[in-house]
């Protein structure tokens, strides 16, 4: 019998590996709610106030686009505009061979995952390093990352100490102060050779222009310090309205995304160095990506684009937790990555259109989402769009025979009587793949069809 | 968030949509729905048409199948009277999956109509009517699963005000109650080992917690989750909050 993709993943994952998902990631969703709901009286009217501006944003891209390339503009950044992947990469590469630099060091961007930026440049004889620990390591192993905000959360240490060992990083050694000090002495080096800085973007604001930038791990600030040209990759849908909005939008993304109050590190970037400045990158160029976000935009699934990238919704996700991040075949995972990751592929649609399936629509992840998207509506948008274009949905049984027994209650009710016949033949015998799947972890109850009518009946003739 | 708006009630005549699993399976629960109801002093009318809330073909994704149905339910329940269900799943359905997949459909006032009436038993008790303290007694321990159609809306809370006012009765907490029993209707059947792995997670915390029942406001979990542990040849206890309220009657010699 064919089941779903992730669940064919999950059922392949490896055991160690699916416990240190659901330790990781039950620990994450339990810190963030702690910490929410000790901080605030009611963070449930924040996620809806939180959602509503980014909405708004969304709905008015076409004022905040221009608004905000002007504003970049009088800071002193130049702005590129990529409507496909391709675009955006040949724009990185522009960059470089405008200056005639062949080395990058990356802080983390999911854009520049999206677009397949770095097989891209590495085509092109330009080297792009992450300078990201997590991301680091996913590079070094050829991996790719499987969370939103913990890219190695599939990965433990004795596998890290491994892959540092084979790439010449130093003799096995599996402490976790180890794996950071040789991955920082080893990057230090990287950031004094590199001639470029990419990173991307967690809020464009456009009242100000300013780049807001959340690390923990202060590794783009180092990007920043040593280079002299600063490239930012940033989907469109990263505007805020106002610098104020940041208040609210900047506690949500540190409490849901690490359960932190604030991250580590927030940057403010509102331009390249002045000529008063001592240091900081002399040319800054913003590259706004779009590679399929209007065309989500035209959907009534358009609500996705509020996403704040925190991964939330990926930890406190029962079917993330069983299948980990992999099984999404895309760069964004989990309840987030199963709306927009087909979404973005326009009309290749269909070859994502399992994901929105991966769903016991439980309502979780709308729950803890700080933007309150409505992930389980949008999910179920797309099961519909699927079925729409004819996409195979293996495992589902077919609802017209069940639709137009549901609809004829004299049929239904000579159903509910002969459904006794499940009581007594084995559901090995019976053509419907649905019962087996069941009855393989489950038994099924007693059939009693008809039962509760007939006790209605006998109770509306009784006397009085 | 899915909390709807209802009209305040006017009169004690309901509706009672049994659910297809009731009608099929579980035709205790429905028995217990309606004894419950009756003795707050409800009449209840059981229209002989209803069928099924049309949620299966929603979820599955089939919304053409699914709207044929939401209009026979549509068809099925006329009148104003409050339509009551022992499942908190398939009123979510009718107050907001149905108006969802309706929302191009020019009948969508139908539709929206017989949500504001749909209610959750639990939630119509104690919000609709106002009863707050069960009657009655169950000398049991119990855990209550809330089902996930309820997150957002009162049924959860109204169900802890039952269960915590019955003399007897005792309910015991478990690890990650928000999490998914891995049920999830079509999603039972397509996702196989995901679906049974979620169950299995569930059923260790519930264990651990040693109560004697397993209650809940939808049998769609209970069914699975009952299934699962009685496939593993631990079976565990399940009851529906329709049961436990007709057995704390009957406890306290009330029925």
């Amino acid at each position: 019998m064919r089941f779903q993709p992730i669940d064919q993943a999950a059922a392949a994952l490896r055991p160690d590996t699916r416990a240190a998902i659901h330790s990781g990631t039950k620990t994450g969703h339990e810190k963030r709610t702690r910490l929410l709901f000790d901080n605030y009286a009611d963070p449930n009217r924040l996620r809806e106030l939180a959602g509503g501006i980014k909405q708004h944003v969304i709905e008015n891209l076409d004022t905040y686009l221009p608004a905000v390339e002007a504003r970049l503009q009088s800071n002193g950044a130049r702005v590129h505009w990529a409507a496909t992947a391709e675009a955006a990469c040949g724009a990185v590469l522009g960059i470089m061979r405008a200056r005639g630099a062949t080395r990058i060091v990356k802080a983390k961007t999911m854009v520049s995952e999206e677009i397949e930026l770095e097989p891209y440049l590495q085509r092109h004889g330009v080297e792009a390093l992450e300078t990201d620990l997590g991301e680091f390591i996913v590079q070094l192993d050829h991996d790719h990352p499987s969370h939103i905000v913990k890219p190695i959360i599939h990965k433990n240490r004795r596998e890290i100490a491994a892959s540092f060992e084979k790439n010449g990083l130093g003799a096995f050694n599996d402490e976790p102060e180890t794996i950071t000090r040789r991955a920082r002495e080893f990057l230090r080096h990287k950031y004094l050779e590199a001639d470029v800085g990419l990173t991307g973007a967690n809020f464009v604001v456009a009242e100000s222009g300013r780049i807001v930038l959340v690390t923990n791990e202060g590794n783009s600030r180092f990007c920043l310090a040593a280079t002299r040209c600063h490239i930012v990759l940033v989907g469109i849908e990263k505007i805020l309205p106002h610098d104020r909005d940041l208040a609210l939008l900047l506690n949500l993304l540190g409490r849901s995304g690490t359960a932190q109050q604030l991250t580590v590190y927030t940057e403010f970037i509102s331009g390249p160095k002045l000529a008063t400045q001592p240091d900081g990158p002399e040319e800054m160029h913003v590259i706004f990506v779009d590679n399929g976000r209007t065309d989500v935009l035209a959907t009534e699934c358009r609500d996705i684009l509020r996403c704040i990238r925190c991964g939330a919704c990926l930890n406190v996700c029962p079917v993330y937790r069983q299948a980990g991040g992999h099984a999404y075949r895309s760069v964004y995972p989990g309840p987030v990555g199963a709306v927009l990751s087909p979404l973005l592929l326009g009309k290749n649609f269909p070859a994502k259109a399992d994901l929105p399936k991966a769903s016991t629509l439980c309502g979780a992840c709308q729950e803890v989402c700080p933007v309150n998207i409505p992930i389980p509506d949008l999910l179920l948008r797309l099961r519909d769009r699927a079925k729409l274009e004819h996409v195979p949905s293996p495992g589902t049984p077919p609802m017209g025979a069940w639709a137009l027994l549901a609809t004829t209650p004299v049929a239904w009710r000579a159903a509910l009587i002969g459904g006794r016949l499940l009581n007594y033949l084995p559901t090995s015998l019976l053509p419907v793949p649905a019962l087996r799947a069941w009855e393989k972890t489950r038994t099924l109850p007693a059939w009693r069809g008809g039962e509760f009518r007939q006790w209605m009946k006998n109770r509306d003739r009784r006397p009085g | 968030m899915l909390n709807h708006e209802r009209p305040p009630l006017t009169g004690k005549r309901v509706q009672l949509m049994a659910t297809c699993l009731c009608d099929a399976f579980h035709d205790d629960v429905a028995v217990a729905t309606v004894q419950a109801l009756e003795h707050l002093g409800c009449t209840v009318d059981f229209p002989e048409g209803q069928t099924c809330c049309g949620q299966p073909a929603f979820n599955g994704g089939d919304w053409a199948a699914s709207r044929r149905v939401v209009r026979h339910t549509v068809q099925t329940f006329t009148g104003v009277d409050p339509v009551v269900l022992p499942s908190g799943s398939c009123a979510g359905m009718l107050f907001h999956g149905a108006v969802l997949e309706f929302e191009h459909e020019p009948d969508l006032p139908a539709i929206e109509a017989l949500g504001r009436r749909a209610w959750e038993l639990g939630d119509f008790i104690v919000n609709g009517l106002g009863v707050t303290r069960w009657p009655g007694r169950l000398e049991a321990t119990v855990a209550f699963h809330r089902s996930c159609h309820t997150r957002g809306t009162a049924s959860g809370a109204a169900a802890a005000t039952l269960l915590g006012s019955i003399a007897g009765l005792r309910v015991v907490e478990f690890g990650e109650g928000e999490q998914c029993c891995g049920f999830g209707g079509t999603f039972s059947v397509s996702f196989p080992h995901i679906s049974a792995a979620m169950g299995d997670l569930k059923l260790e915390h519930v264990r651990a917690a040693h109560p004697d029942f397993l209650v809940s406001g939808d049998m769609s979990c209970l069914m699975h989750l009952g299934g699962l542990a009685e496939k593993e040849g631990a079976p565990i206890r399940i009851l529906h909050l329709a049961q436990v309220l007709r057995d704390a009657l009957q406890g306290g010699g009330l029925i």
